[in-house]
């Protein structure tokens, strides 16, 4: 029906109609003529951006001997739209992949983020024999061509854990660093990670713009924006190349880890987790992935774990030098202070058991025959010292002093991953014993190196290194400069003085270490001929199986050239197996060979992980 | 006028006819354009889109003929024959037809198929004109707040909008096609014209004006907004008769209604309707992802500048950064090889064919003509408007296509039975007595 008065409401739709055009028209003269937004993109999405890959900075030993070079590697590019008229079955045969392997790559590269007009990845890091097959056949693969980037190479399989190794971005951090791109390689663990930046050098890119055609028509602003690559800058390492091939030889065959320290600088000159693997066996596409899993999988030795710088142990009696040192700053024992021992700790009824070490012993003497009583007394007399009258205040002024060698925080080195270990708070204690539960007696074993104490092997080798230094430490750091200019970062130029500052203490301690290696200590079967090495044996129980062998020292006496701390998991007496490991390591670094053929043999043959460990000799 | 029966012309709007085959033609160029390949440089290439669409083009050229030709009678006559039929069809295709991403809407017949949804439109404005040119219908036109006058008033209205309920549920549920589903939207304008009550424009545009609102802030936050909305309006406008205040009461309630069921509705969506209500809210931001399309959309138009990249030379419409660019994202081959002037010129190509099918209903004698007229241009505009709007990022992706230039035989075909249905009728104008 028509009604007269609907007749206006024409109007209304018409001008309806009108209205949202406009409004259309508006919005179309905005995003195409005043905002010039759209222009600039709609430039960026015709541009093609070839990327040069520079080449990763090499890394250097201390002597400037070679540790990680590169070796060229090519991954074969696809642009899928320029791939009609390509010998398809040609290129499968050469790669030796099916067809339906292909398609599936095939559409990977033609979907987001990728794009049918841009290059995408169609064959990771080819092997060099597919890549002489491909050359020869390449003018058959239209749409395909070869980028040439370069992988890492070790002339002597040596230093993985140190080194870590190169693998593919993740793609979290290709989403949030704008530097890197999916399929892009970074330094995943050690040196390769903490030295990332100044490895991996600058990217250099090439612009150009294409036409509908996909031709190039030039390049961008006049090649304005384009850049060269500029290769990674090269990395001077403290590491002594010999000395860390020696270690990794004397340790095979046993779980464990060794740390060498420059005292003097704070320079890491070996740094030693076994097992270890070939870091050669982590580079390459293909058969890095099957390494790695191979690796990962190895559950019974886990030779990723990195355990110089993350496993952390039971000290033992090692840990009993940083009782002596906080007892004589304290002035509560001197060189001639004498505690009784009873083939154990008499207060506790014999416990921490000791062993026959021929009487009470002064300070010294204490040291060198690792009386187990009287690291028990100090520890009390540091703990419920006077000064204190609550004795939880005693034992936080015990706990203060020990974390100023190191222990219960991470160092800060340059490698990643370094775990702080432990010393256990009184707030700890409380929890476990409750408020009044405990006393300085409960916990008397903290002062032989036991209980809930925790250090990593780069913290003991710290503590040496600190005791050699006769007060002082740096950082312990693996680089001794980056480029060729060697810059090291500033924070490990600065001296850590520890607590104790008396240098009297020191020389005591000293003494005891010097005469752990002379007839009466506990490992004077090590001792070395023309050198003087101070040391300490330990020998940690730890809840894993039978005691963990442990042995510090430095050397010579004075002027240390060198600290080092090693621990053998499961072995037994320090004296037994990680004596003999250290001492050979000093003689090799300070005189180039050593002197006692038969105990490198013997340490070098033994397998202490594929067959029962041998009977451990008599210890002495 | 002439009454040439010899002349299948004879009467019929010359201008929509130009309009149309300008619009038909500049499609097809644009298709060329969007899918163009240097491979595939043949225009008459068949095992192409322009190839095809060249050949539905040839189909729609026979169908306007024969609906020129046919007695104008004859729809009027077989209108609710037409609803059923195409009906009928459209329950067929969901036992006969093939799966297509997940819907099941196409007929296939070896390489071309059809989608009998498009067809449902024109069906529905031949049902919807027959129902209302009923002399005794009258679409209400009151308001008032009585049950009786209430069901009287808006029974007709009911019935009408019952003819687009149904197909657009079938479509909608069954076939999986919403955007198809929600042409029928358009068909509002058409009762609008026709007597339907402001109130249910107004009320419709509140609701929808609460839903976005409801989901741009909070419940709470919106129910605020409408109560101090409404609340305002009674102090300063409304005299504040008992009558009023039960009124304003009332649409406070059912403004309440809208926002509580907001969030169900919301959450009842498919994920892909949300991600596109949430991009066009800005409440997502996602340019590599779901915001893909309209982004690679805009910046292939806006990169069009004012005269255009010219014809065939779009790098981005060439790369293929836009999809679907034959079909529902064909405006911006226009909008980059055209430019502003381009663009425009396409949009009031639009606008004039829709303007111009409204000026002729209004000259129509017939109640159905002119109905029918109106349902034209309602779905003609509600196309061009959701299309342009949604590639240029002022409409959430609904996949709908630009009537006559989009690729794809069943809507070329079913926007010039729809149009041509049209002609014939406004060519017959003069033999119908009132």
């Amino acid at each position: 029906m028509s009604n007269p008065q609907l007749g206006d409401r024409k109007f209304i739709i018409g001008g309806f109609f009108c209205l949202i055009i406009l409004i259309y028209i508006c919005r179309l003269f905005y995003i195409q003529i005043i905002d010039e937004q759209y222009k600039d993109e709609a430039i960026n999405n015709a541009l093609r951006k070839r990327t040069e890959y520079p080449v990763r900075g090499y890394i250097f030993d201390r002597k400037g001997r070679l540790l990680v070079q590169n070796e060229p590697s090519y991954d074969l590019m696809i642009i899928p739209k320029e791939t009609k008229g390509c010998d398809t079955m040609g290129l499968c045969e050469v790669l030796q992949i099916n067809k339906q392997e292909y398609l599936r790559r095939y559409k990977k590269a033609i979907q987001a983020p990728n794009s049918p007009r841009k290059e995408s990845i169609f064959e990771k890091q080819m092997s060099a024999p597919v890549y002489a097959a491909l050359q020869e056949k390449m003018y058959r693969f239209k749409g395909f061509f070869v980028q040439k980037r370069t992988v890492r190479k070790y002339p002597r399989p040596i230093a993985a854990h140190l080194l870590g190794y190169v693998g593919e971005v993740t793609k979290e951090k290709a989403e949030k660093d704008p530097y890197y791109r999916e399929g892009d390689y970074i330094g995943v663990t050690g040196i390769e990670k903490s030295y990332e930046e100044a490895l991996r050098g600058i990217k250099g890119i090439q612009i150009a713009i294409t036409d509908v055609h996909n031709k190039m028509v030039g390049r961008y602003m006049e090649g304005k924006y384009d850049t060269l690559a500029i290769p990674g800058k090269p990395l001077y390492c403290s590491i002594d190349i010999d000395l860390q091939e020696y270690g990794e030889k004397l340790l095979k065959g046993k779980k464990g880890a060794c740390v060498a320290i420059e005292p003097s600088t704070g320079e890491i000159l070996a740094v030693i987790s076994s097992p270890s693997y070939d870091p050669n066996l982590l580079v390459g596409g293909k058969e890095r992935a099957r390494n790695f899993t191979k690796l990962y999988y190895d559950t019974l030795n886990l030779p990723l774990f990195n355990r110089a710088l993350t496993a952390m142990y039971p000290p033992g009696s090692i840990f009993k030098l940083i009782g002596a040192l906080i007892a004589q700053d304290d002035g509560l024992i001197d060189r001639n202070t004498v505690y009784p021992c009873a083939m154990g700790y008499p207060p506790m009824g014999g416990k921490p058991k000791c062993h026959a070490h021929g009487g009470g012993k002064n300070l010294p003497g204490s040291v060198a025959a690792s009386c187990n009583s009287y690291y028990s007394y100090v520890f009390r007399e540091i703990v419920d010292q006077k000064k204190y009258p609550v004795f939880k205040d005693g034992y936080n002024h015990w706990r203060d002093q020990v974390k100023t060698f190191g222990p219960g925080t991470r160092l800060g080195t340059d490698l990643p991953y370094d775990k702080p270990g432990n010393v256990p708070s009184t707030e700890y204690y409380d929890k476990v014993f409750g408020k009044n539960g405990w006393r300085s007696n409960t916990i008397v074993s903290l002062g032989i190196g036991q209980a809930e104490l925790l250090l990593v092997p780069l913290q003991m080798a710290n503590v040496v290194a600190t005791i050699a230094n006769r007060g002082y430490y740096y950082t312990p750091h693996c680089i001794k400069g980056v480029g060729n200019e060697k810059y090291l970062d500033p924070k490990f130029k600065v001296k850590h003085y520890v607590g104790v500052q008396k240098q009297e203490a020191y020389q005591n301690v000293i003494d005891g270490m010097q005469g752990a290696l002379e007839p009466g200590g506990t490992a004077f079967t090590n001792r070395i001929k023309d050198i003087v090495v101070c040391g300490k044996t330990g020998t940690a129980q730890n809840p894993h199986g039978d005691d963990h062998a442990v042995f510090l020292a430095f050397a010579p006496r004075d002027n240390p050239k060198i600290a080092i701390a090693c621990i053998v998991e499961n072995a037994g007496f320090g004296n037994t197996w990680s004596a003999p490991i250290v001492t050979l390591m000093i003689e090799k670094y300070l005189k180039g060979k050593t002197d006692r053929p038969e105990v490198e043999k013997r340490m070098m043959e033994a397998n202490l992980i594929d067959k029962k460990k041998p009977v451990a000799e008599k210890h002495r | 006028m002439s009454r040439d029966q010899n002349n299948i012309f004879a009467g019929a709007d010359r201008l929509i006819i130009i309009t149309y085959v300008v619009l038909v033609i500049l499609g097809w160029l644009n298709i060329y354009a969007a899918v163009y390949d240097e491979d595939h440089q043949n225009i008459l290439d068949t095992s192409q889109k322009y190839g095809k669409q060249l050949i539905w083009i040839s189909g729609a050229v026979i169908i306007a003929v024969s609906i020129l030709l046919i007695d104008a009678n004859f729809y009027t006559a077989f209108a609710y024959g037409f609803y059923g039929i195409v009906l009928f069809i459209n329950i067929m295709v969901l036992f006969l037809g093939k799966e297509v991403k997940g819907s099941k809407s196409w007929f296939r017949f070896g390489d071309i198929g059809i989608q009998p949804a498009e067809f449902m439109k024109f069906a529905v404005n031949l049902a919807l004109a027959k129902f209302l040119s009923n002399t005794n219908i009258v679409v209400s036109q009151q308001f008032r707040l009585r049950l009786n006058d209430l069901i009287k008033n808006y029974k007709n209205t009911v019935y009408a909008l019952v003819f687009m309920v149904v197909p657009a549920l079938l479509i909608m549920k069954f076939q999986k096609e919403t955007g198809l589903a929600i042409v029928f939207v358009a068909f509002i304008i058409v009762l609008y014209r026709e007597g339907m009550s402001v109130n249910f424009l107004i009320f419709g545009l509140l609701a929808a004006t609460l839903f976005v609102v409801t989901l741009v802030v909070t419940q709470i936050t919106s129910l605020l907004i409408a109560l101090a909305v409404i609340g305002g309006a009674a102090i300063l406008f409304i005299k504040r008769s008992r009558k009023n205040l039960i009124i304003l009461a009332l649409i406070f309630v059912c403004s309440a209604g809208v926002v509580l069921a907001t969030n169900y509705v919301y959450n009842h969506l498919e994920p892909h309707q949300k991600d596109r209500i949430d991009i066009l809210l800005q409440k997502k931001v996602d340019p590599k992802g779901k915001g893909y399309n309209v982004r690679q959309s805009k910046i292939a138009i806006g990169s069009g500048g004012f005269l255009g990249k010219g014809y065939l030379q779009g790098t981005q419409t060439k790369y293929d950064f836009v999809p679907e660019q034959d079909t529902d994202f064909i405006f911006c081959t226009v909008g980059e090889e055209w430019g502003f002037v381009g663009s425009t010129t396409i949009i009031f190509l639009e606008l004039f064919l829709i303007l111009r099918v409204i000026f002729l209903s209004e000259r129509q004698r017939s109640d159905f003509s002119r109905i029918y007229g109106y349902g034209v241009a309602a779905v003609l505009f509600f196309h061009v408007a959701v299309n342009i709007g949604m590639t240029i990022g002022l409409m959430p992706v609904i996949g709908i296509p630009l009537p006559f230039f989009s690729y794809g035989g069943s809507s070329l075909w079913a926007f010039t039975i729809l149009l041509f249905i049209f002609v014939k009728l406004d060519a017959n104008r003069l033999l119908i007595l009132r």
